[in-house]
């Protein structure tokens, strides 16, 4: 629409689509030629490679059940925080609270990971019995772990909301936390379905956690305190020890399935949001 | 006279001594380059051992260890990014004849079954051991210990130590799906030294206080009975090259082999293998 844009934004747009293509043209290639070689056992429940059986069924069910528990837990805290940083908590907790979550982000995935194996695991097997790494312990730190990304993209919706609309507000005699939820939480709606799209990728991508904590048995999610295996920690895995033939390749076609699972959350949400709404 | 001796005596010190430390590291004289490593972590130890003595001898010479595991090591050492890639398996058919590898088996490591120090289970069987892992023992009260639930824990698929403990151990048997996974030795001792009801296996040089190795079928689970036979649970470690090993590369399994190498190998806690 302008004419005058620079080259080398043009040079740079065409230079990451190029590469992002490259990597979907890659990871298609390569999944293609683990279909061809793993065949229908593909598709199955058995991960056996010794035996030729190269079943990532229970992987993506594990994945889907672990994004989902986790998004829904993550969610409704990321919103608790929302509420609180915005309508009901007192000034100086608030942005403690936010600070907070600013920090949270910064730490790296795998200190949470390792600090809950000492810490969480233990608990969760005198609690509930089982190993301790399971569905139940991954969910909880997933969870938390993807809390502070979706709070601060609600967040920023939310105090750009409110700082539109409090003095009209107060001028109605609103109080703060009731502007909050009935003016500026509507009007986020928006991006509160957003943050939760970004808090299902974090969810569905993340290596570390699962690796970690949730057992990585190859079975379906069956009880929440049994262990199984994600997507991305099965590639993690068997990436480290086997190279060449169909189980690395059928590696290819794990993350071809996962690329496809967030694309498709992501159009879903998408069109969720729909066109009419501003 | 004794002015004489002394001298004398000095000479013979210095003369041995550099005949001692130098000799096998001689053959790096005047050699320039590097050598990259990369694979198996057991490996580790000795490799860095080697690398710092040939380094400090000859300045001119850089070499680098690194991890990844025994897949990353015939990966890298096949595509020429490293020249050597260890395995703490033997390489597998295709491997060897997708990228033309020569393969080195330098020091035995025995694996052992690791169980919770707080566990009173002091012995099992092959055929109990086999029974556990299938899944059909699944109380430590069957096999003598307190009545709780057995929490099983294995390592990733293509791990070496993965592979000697199912070969020789559970006699190939199937492993119940609802084993935990782990992905390296250490994970492993973290895990089972966690876990009250918890059993997993480890490489022997790993066994510490803070898990505890029952006899296997009336076995114990140490490196010298690894080395003389009265412990079957072993496999070997391997340095693998791509095609025939040459300069540097060559100098450098020359020196595992050598009697220094097999010094440090022990120092590792392992046994040293000679050539074939």
């Amino acid at each position: 629409m302008n004419d005058k844009k620079p080259l080398w934004l043009s040079a740079s747009a065409l230079y990451v689509t190029a590469l992002l293509s490259t990597v979907f043209v890659f990871i298609i290639f390569c999944a293609a030629e683990g279909l061809f070689m793993s065949g229908p056992t593909l598709f199955s429940s058995v991960w056996a490679p010794d035996s030729q059986q190269f079943g990532i069924l229970p992987m993506v069910a594990a994945t889907l059940a672990l994004s989902f528990s986790s998004l829904i837990i993550g969610w409704l805290l990321a919103l608790g925080c929302l509420c609180y940083i915005h309508g009901f908590g007192g000034k100086t907790s608030a942005s403690l609270l936010s600070a907070l979550l600013r920090i949270m982000t910064a730490i790296p995935t795998v200190v949470f990971g390792f600090a809950s194996v000492f810490l969480l695991v233990p608990l969760i097997r005198d609690a509930f019995g089982g190993s301790g790494f399971s569905w139940l312990t991954a969910t909880l730190v997933l969870s938390l772990l993807i809390t502070p990304t979706m709070a601060i993209a609600m967040e920023g919706a939310a105090a750009q909301t409110a700082a539109e609309t409090s003095l009209t507000a107060a001028a109605l005699g609103l109080s703060k936390a009731e502007n909050f939820v009935w003016v500026v939480l509507p009007a986020s709606r928006k991006w509160l379905r957003g943050a939760a799209l970004l808090g299902f990728g974090r969810a569905a991508g993340d290596t570390m956690i699962p690796t970690m904590l949730a057992g990585n048995a190859v079975q379906y999610p069956g009880s929440p305190i049994e262990s199984f295996r994600t997507l991305t920690a099965h590639i993690g895995l068997a990436l480290s020890s086997d190279v060449g033939g169909t189980a690395y390749y059928s590696l290819f076609v794990a993350g071809g399935i996962l690329l496809a699972l967030s694309a498709g959350a992501n159009l879903l949400l998408r069109s969720l949001r729909g066109d009419g709404e501003e | 006279m004794k002015m004489k001796n002394i001298v004398m005596t000095a000479m013979i010190c210095i003369l041995t001594a550099s005949a001692a430390t130098a000799a096998p590291l001689d053959s790096f004289k005047g050699q320039k380059g590097k050598i990259d490593i990369a694979g198996g972590t057991a490996h580790i130890p000795v490799m860095q051992e080697a690398a710092k003595r040939i380094m400090s001898a000859n300045r001119d010479i850089r070499i680098t260890v690194a991890g990844g595991g025994s897949g990353v090591g015939v990966k890298q050492v096949g595509e020429g990014l490293v020249e050597i890639g260890n395995t703490g398996r033997a390489l597998k058919k295709d491997e060897i004849e997708k990228y033309g590898l020569k393969t080195f088996p330098f020091a035995i490591d025995g694996v052992a079954v690791v169980i919770n120090p707080e566990n009173k289970v002091a012995e099992l069987s092959f055929e109990q051991l086999g029974d556990i892992y299938a899944g059909k023992i699944t109380n430590w009260k069957q096999v003598g210990g307190a009545d709780a639930e057995i929490n099983l824990y294995v390592r990733e698929d293509g791990s070496g130590t993965r592979e000697v403990f199912t070969e020789k151990a559970i006699n190939k048997g199937a492993v119940s799906a609802k084993a935990n996974v782990v992905s390296s030795n250490g994970a492993m001792k973290t895990a089972v030294a966690k876990d009250a009801r918890a059993i997993g296996y480890v490489g022997i040089g790993h066994i510490d206080k803070s898990v505890k190795a029952p006899k296997l079928a009336g076995m114990t689970a140490t490196q010298e009975n690894a080395a003389n036979g009265k412990y079957t649970v072993v496999r070997d470690l391997y340095m693998n090259t791509k095609g025939e090993p040459s300069g540097l590369t060559a100098l450098f399994i020359d020196y595992i082999y050598s009697p220094e190498g097999q010094q440090i190998i022990k120092e590792s806690k392992y046994i040293p293998l000679k050539r074939k």
